[in-house]
């Protein structure tokens, strides 16, 4: 699955873009965020503030229960501040 | 219509172009968004815009949707810029045109606010000193864009 950072989460995190293979039994964004902090640095840190987090699945706004089976691209990134 | 590009546009021909693009319109508003030199502060010498490619033109593209549904516009243009940018450059234009000027009024002041909130650009400022920063989401603008919710 390819993971994507945006702004300080991808300064935070190292690089703009990653491939994970993620196990079968992740089925939700929920799941996922978890299993990734668990890996430990730099998502541990990174991902502590969800709430101080936005996340895109395959390019479209994404709650925290949603489905990633068959996703594409999960984006992470902070509240947007452009305009 | 919607353009994400790094180069700078020029705001009186855009709205040039669309004034003159039909007689059924009555109205032109514009919005141009600039870099200026202050913010929480701090004398900022330039900016910086990030943005994710593909998803910002999805999101640009349903907020202009959203806007032509709810008022009755003849044009609609949206122009955000990415990359680094100087004191003073532009960094966003809306315009919208309509027969009477309520809907173009509107339509603009709803485009902006939403763009503030869902469009994905982040902004990276350099301070005078050399410092970075990303500019933090202001409360006031998820006020403003809460008032289109319905």
């Amino acid at each position: 699955m390819k993971i994507l950072y945006f702004a300080w989460l991808r300064t935070q995190i190292g690089t703009a873009e990653e491939i994970i293979q993620v196990p079968d039994h992740i089925t939700t964004l929920y799941a996922l965020i978890d299993w990734m902090k668990a890996r430990g640095e730099p998502y541990q840190s990174a991902l502590a503030d969800m709430s101080a987090i936005r996340v895109a699945v395959d390019q479209e706004y994404a709650s925290n229960d949603l489905s990633i089976t068959g996703a594409n691209e999960i984006a992470f990134f902070p509240p947007v501040t452009g305009g | 219509m919607i353009i994400v590009q790094q180069e700078v546009f020029d705001t009186g021909a855009e709205i040039q172009k669309i004034s003159t693009s039909s007689h059924n319109i009555g109205a032109v508003v514009s919005f141009t968004g600039l870099v200026r030199d202050f913010n929480d502060g701090s004398d900022i010498n330039s900016l910086t815009l990030e943005h994710y490619p593909g998803m910002t033109e999805k999101e640009l593209e349903k907020i202009e949707a959203e806007a032509r549904s709810r008022w009755d516009l003849n044009a609609c243009l949206i122009i955000h810029r990415f990359g680094r940018m100087s004191l003073g450059e532009p960094i966003v234009l809306v315009v919208t045109a309509s027969a009477h000027r309520q809907d173009a009024f509107e339509a603009a002041a709803f485009l902006m606010d939403w763009l503030k909130t869902k469009a994905p650009f982040w902004k990276l400022e350099e301070t005078r000193d050399g410092d970075e920063g990303w500019v933090k989401e202001r409360s006031t603008d998820l006020d403003a864009a809460r008032r289109w919710e319905t």
